[in-house]
């Protein structure tokens, strides 16, 4: 997984090397600094009645090493923030291409949201702990080591009562880390919890307050809060005694530097300015201790992102161009022959079963049946959106898998049922349809799927400003905008899977006149819950859970399919209005 | 996933406001917890005190301790001893505070925030619909995430730190005067010049950080967008230029991102160094007034005052990075106490809603078991009337809009006889779901008057009223719970045999029966793995456990194929026998039966009457209902 990650450090390969190896630096003047001033307490104050020439030679050199700490310090820290946010970006790239290239199969086993955090929040979390790694990892490690070589050149003796104090602060800081670790797990599980709560509130509230549910609602929501007090507290108590340690430590090794320094330095052991120093690294040393379990933490924290982010890079497409593909799709004709179609593999989970359709170029086609019968999936077949598990799908004579995907789904155009428009404007939401439209090719479209009466009502018409999500288009206009742009593809075959359901009754006939009329050759694919948006075809296609159950005309089928009798006259027939 | 707050910096509060909310705040923690608190101040103060002290100890360490002992045959250790202990003690005491302060501080913290969170909810479910249909769901949920997280940090750490760091300035200042005034001077100048070049690094990387903030807004939302739309896009060949667009954007905030990081980094070694050349510059310009003799200088007070001056850098480094914290927090509690301060629906009713059984005289009397009787409860004067619930709804004159400039409904006339299905047709837009909204009152009537069962729904209690009525939405949401639990949900003391009647009532047993775990499956992610046609079976068998007296439909049978639709509707005919029933449908079977149907154009009913009479006016209602077949 990291070598995976790690290739997509790529150009940022000088800033990611540079980072550390200029960091090394900054750490060795900061360990330095100390040493030298005691040299200067002890050499310059303490020899005699003091040295004025070496307090300012050695104060000179003190502050060089200071600026050099701050340049390499600086640098470092810029290196870093390239090499970082460039693999970020690298990341990002990577993932948005690799998922372009998904195939429905792929997409519906991340699913969107999910695909959503791991390009967001995933890659910044890598960022950030790439940052700290080719930072803080280099620099808690080395400033106690340095500082621990430089303790132990001013004085062993003393110095050897680090020796004592860092294990035993490891040792501290590692039990408080296990033992909070498992408390801010279920924490972060308890708050996940409440925070499902109050999206389902707020999605909810007319069911909330239409049964009268506020109280309860609000008792389920304590008990959430209580539950995460309760874990915080607990966790929380084990966190506070991380400084006080800390503390305890560092004075008590203070308190003993000054006891154990303060009688070597009564019997000239040890001088005053080598004390001072030592004072200097104890902190420095505690500190690096404190930062390398802060660092731990974070990387456990961020390992699950990492693992998100590399799931989906090595994620191979379901879906493959043939070797040879084929470029031109000669017709609309669509052949099903003998198909099984199954979403998880190995199972006896076939939604569709021995399927066989044969449509000619130019047919209208309706396609009714009941939630679960598979309307969707065995449309989703002819553009290649899924590969068939067995037999065929064949457009213009062709089999779909031999066809380039990018030809093949260019000559099919579909309307999907959970279909988006994107931000922008109407017309470079047409554009998807066709990069080179003509306004009047655009308003031709809209036309034809009834859009332009609503888009002409507009102020800014052609050029209205759509929101993220189509939120402020109504579901009846979305629909209709999503037709005129399948219609700009100008496709041999176009579907509509349940496309205008949101659309009045008046409207929907209107449609499907305009293509009778305008589109003649284009194959037409219908799949309606209304009987009346299909009643007309030329061929309707009756299915019930993966098999076709009956195909003909309205009138045969009127006569022999008893499923479809059954939904006809449930919406059409009954009551005394036959006459109508 | 939790929705994200949108990005960038929150705006700053104006400076009045800003006390009011510190008020709010202070009262709100202080409320339980004031002793706490007050030991906690204290804690914080001697703590600094005493670190301070501590560091004077190490002049007297040098100064008698040591320096007066060199070098003499029979040195008398005592002094030393005495700086030691003494140090000790201190220290130990140090130590304990800090545990100590930290440990009061868990308990207030997480009070505050339990009880914030609470409170939040509390009054969310008391707020009127207009709220939710006006405020974004992302933007109330982040008050429950991001603000109420900065809320803990401010209140757990922002504000002691704050107190602690200007304590430790007062202490230490104090302390170095003590020892030397002109190099305090000196530390002094040279601060100065340090806060004011953090100053302006910490200006130049915070408008960096802005336009990252954007840029990843801007990057994110059309991630967010271009996945959620990855269907279409595979479908219309559009990955390349999806690709390309991204990649622009992407390069945009690695520019961004890098600006921004590089000023973050350079921060601390900056700030660090400079730190160290003030060290240094006191180390030398005192080393040199020792030597020189020109002050009454010693060796001991220089060590003690290096250390003061690395005490004296840290927390007014500190400060300015606290005092914006805080700043931030302050804006996010500004949002939760609105929220809390939200005005809660209007609710004047007196009439309640009462179980009672019928006698023999036909008279009612009130009782506690459950019957299958319901009455209205009116107390006027101390006389209680029970007038029968029968469910007979009556609009007189209805005028509404959501906002002042804009009517949704106008003058709108109708009733509905107790047991009588009443249908609503037309185009979207045209005011059906607000005339329901208007009976179980999530929005009140303008002008006008709804009465139900002779008393205006104005003087019922909205509780009980909307207990009388049951509702199936357009869309179903369900909650996280097991099938058993979301039916329930209709009438929290159903046995499992009423949820399972229920259930087969909607025509929804058969499919349940057919999950893995049966009526224990459990629904996650508003019921994903649910058909939307399944989920409003479960919506319906919801209404029919609740078993009101009056029903409002809304469209709910317009996700739900024609086949499935067919099974459903013998047991909405079932659900509604003996009820009164507003519908919103599309479907003629739906509106066939009503007794009658009102077709509403632009919030006015331009024509009513049953489904043969609308058909023979030949008006709005048969065109949008045969229009199809007209145009054949």
């Amino acid at each position: 997984m990291i070598k995976k990650l790690a290739s997509y450090i790529g150009e940022y390969k000088k800033n990611t090397i540079l980072a550390p190896a200029l960091m090394v630096m900054e750490v060795l003047m900061d360990t330095m600094i100390p040493y030298i001033m005691a040299l200067l307490i002890n050499n310059g104050l303490e020899k005699g009645d003091g040295d004025l020439n070496y307090v300012i030679r050695t104060g000179v050199i003190m502050l060089v090493m200071s600026f050099g700490g701050l340049l390499f310090g600086v640098t470092s820290g810029m290196h870093a923030a390239i090499a970082s946010t460039g693999l970020a970006k690298n990341l990002r790239k990577a993932l948005f291409s690799k998922v372009q290239g998904f195939s429905f199969e792929n997409i519906d086993k991340f699913s969107s949201s999910s695909l959503i955090t791991r390009l967001t929040s995933d890659v910044t979390n890598v960022q950030n702990t790439f940052q700290m790694i080719i930072r803080m990892c280099v620099r808690a490690p080395l400033m106690m080591v340095f500082a621990l070589i430089m303790a132990f050149r001013l004085n062993a003796k003393l110095a050897s009562l680090f020796v004592i104090a860092v294990p035993f602060l490891a040792v501290a800081l590692y039990f408080i880390i296990t033992n909070v670790h498992g408390f801010f797990k279920q924490m972060f599980k308890e708050i996940d919890n409440l925070n499902n709560d109050v999206q389902e509130n707020l999605l909810n509230i007319r069911t909330v307050k239409a049964y009268v549910r506020e109280s309860y609602e609000i008792d389920k929501f304590e008990k959430i809060t209580d539950k995460i007090a309760k874990i915080a507290v607990k966790a929380e108590k084990i966190m506070v005694i991380q400084m006080p340690i800390m503390m305890f430590v560092v004075n008590a090794i203070n308190v003993l530097l000054s006891l154990i320094g303060g009688k070597l330095a009564i019997y000239g052991e040890v001088e005053v300015g080598t004390l001072n120093s030592l004072f200097t690294y104890t902190m420095q040393i505690l500190m690096s201790l404190m930062m390398v379990s802060f660092i731990l933490v974070m990387l456990v924290m961020s390992i699950a992102s990492a693992e998100r982010i590399t799931e989906v890079l090595n994620e191979e497409s379901t879906l493959k161009n043939p070797e040879n593909p084929i470029e031109e799709v000669k017709d609309g004709s669509i052949t099903f022959e003998h198909v099984d179609f199954a979403y998880e593999k190995g199972e006896d989970k076939n939604v569709l079963t021995d399927v066989n359709i044969d449509i000619k170029s130019g047919m209208t086609v309706g396609i009714i049946g009941g939630t679960g019968s598979s309307k969707s999936t065995l449309v989703q077949l002819i553009p290649r959106l899924y590969d068939v598990t067995g037999g065929s799908v064949k457009v213009g004579g062709v089999d779909v898998r031999d066809y380039d995907m990018h030809a093949l789904r260019d000559a099919v155009s579909m309307v999907l049922q959970k279909n988006e428009v994107f931000s922008g404007t109407v017309t470079s939401n047409m554009h998807w349809g066709d990069e080179n439209a003509t306004a009047e090719e655009i308003k031709k479209a809209c036309d034809m799927a009834c859009a332009s009466e609503f888009i002409e009502q507009w102020e800014d018409k052609y050029d209205y400003k759509i929101e993220q999500g189509g939120n402020n288009v109504s579901g009846g206009q979305k629909q209709r905008l999503c037709i005129a742009r399948a219609l700009l593809k100008k496709p041999k075959i176009l579907i509509l899977d349940d496309s205008t359901s949101a659309v009045d009754m008046r409207t929907d006939a209107l449609i499907r006149d305009m293509f009778k009329n305008e589109i003649p050759d284009t194959t037409k694919i219908i799949i309606a819950q209304r009987i009346a948006s299909v009643m007309d075809s030329d061929m309707i296609i009756v299915l019930e859970e993966g098999r076709v159950s009956a195909i003909g005309t309205h009138d045969e089928l009127y006569k022999t399919s008893e499923i479809y009798k059954d939904v006809y006259d449930s919406q059409v027939k009954g009551g005394d209005d036959d006459a109508a | 996933m939790p929705p994200r707050r949108p990005m960038g910096p929150p705006p700053k509060l104006p400076k009045g406001r800003m006390k009011v909310v510190l008020g709010r705040l202070l009262a709100l923690v202080t409320k339980k917890h004031a002793f706490a608190i007050v030991i906690v101040f204290i804690c914080l103060l001697a703590r600094a005190v005493l670190s301070a002290y501590g560091v004077s100890l190490l002049k007297e360490l040098v100064d008698d301790g040591i320096k007066p002992m060199i070098g003499v045959s029979n040195p008398d250790l005592g002094p030393l001893y005495s700086v030691v202990i003494r140090m000790s003690i201190t220290y130990a005491i140090v130590v304990f505070l800090a545990w100590l302060h930290s440990r009061l501080m868990i308990n207030v913290s997480q009070d505050a925030l339990m009880s914030v969170r609470n409170s939040m909810m509390r009054k969310m479910q008391t707020l009127p619909l207009k709220y939710f249909d006006t405020n974004k769901n992302g933007d109330i949920m982040s008050r429950y995430t991001n603000d109420t997280d900065t809320l803990r940090q401010m209140i757990s750490q922002g504000i002691p730190n704050l107190f602690s760091s200007i304590v430790t300035i007062v202490a230490v200042f104090y302390g170095m005067i003590r020892m030397s005034w002109q190099l305090t001077i000196f530390v002094v100048l040279c601060l100065v010049i340090i806060v004011f070049v953090g100053k302006f690094l910490a200006g130049k990387s915070s408008t960096f950080y802005v336009a990252q903030q954007k840029s990843i807004g801007k990057t994110n939302g059309f991630i967010e967008e271009m996945l959620n739309g990855q269907k279409v896009v595979k479908v219309f060949n559009h990955e390349e230029k999806a690709v390309e667009e991204f990649n622009r954007l992407n390069e945009d905030l690695c520019n961004n991102a890098k600006r921004a990081s590089i000023f973050a980094n350079i921060m601390m070694p900056v700030m660090a160094q400079m730190s160290n050349f003030l060290y240094f510059f006191v180390a030398i310009a005192g080393a040199a007034l020792i030597i020189t003799g020109k002050l009454p200088l010693t060796l001991g007070t220089l060590v003690a005052f290096l250390q003061y001056t690395k005490n004296f850098t840290n927390p007014i480094t500190q400060v300015s990075q606290e005092v914006a914290s805080v700043v931030m927090a302050l804006a996010g509690a500004d949002r939760i106490f609105t929220l809390i301060d939200e005005k809660p629906e209007i609710d004047d009713g007196t009439v309640t809603i009462a179980r009672v059984h019928e006698n023999a005289d036909g008279t009612l009397t009130e009782c506690a078991e459950r019957t299958d009787h319901w009455a209205w409860k009116k107390v006027t004067d101390g006389e209680t009337e029970l007038i029968p619930l029968k469910g007979f709804v009556k609009f007189n004159d209805v005028t509404f809009g959501y906002n002042e400039e804009k009517t949704v409904l106008k003058d709108i006339n109708l009733y509905a006889k107790p047991g009588q299905k009443i249908a609503f047709v037309g185009h979207t837009g045209a005011g059906k779901t607000t005339i329901t909204n208007l009976i179980n009152r999530f929005y009140d009537v303008n002008e006008g008057e709804i009465v139900y069962d002779g008393i205006n729904v104005k003087d019922i209690k909205k509780d009980d009223l909307r207990r009388s009525l049951g509702i199936v939405l357009q869309d179903t949401h369900l909650f996280t719970g097991t099938i058993r639990e979301n039916i329930r949900y209709g009438r929290l003391d159903a046995s499992d045999e009423d949820v399972v009647k229920a259930a087969k009532l909607a025509n929804a047993d058969y499919f349940i029966r057919h999950l893995k775990d049966g009526y224990d499956t459990v629904i996650t992610g508003d019921g994903g793995m649910l058909s939307q046609g399944q989920r409003q079976l479960l919506s319906i068998a919801r209404a029919a456990i609740a078993d009101p007296p009056v029903l409002i439909l809304d469209e709910a049978t317009s996700s739900i194929d024609t086949r499935t639709e067919k099974i459903v509707q013998d047991g909405m005919d079932k659900l509604m026998e003996g009820r009164t029933v507003f519908v919103i449908a599309h479907r003629l079977s739906t509106v066939r039966n009503a007794k009658a149907i009102m077709y509403l154009e632009n919030g006015v009913i331009t024509e009513r009457g049953t489904h043969e009479e609308l058909i023979a006016q030949h008006g709005n209602y048969y065109r949008l209902y045969t229009g199809a077949f007209e145009l054949e």
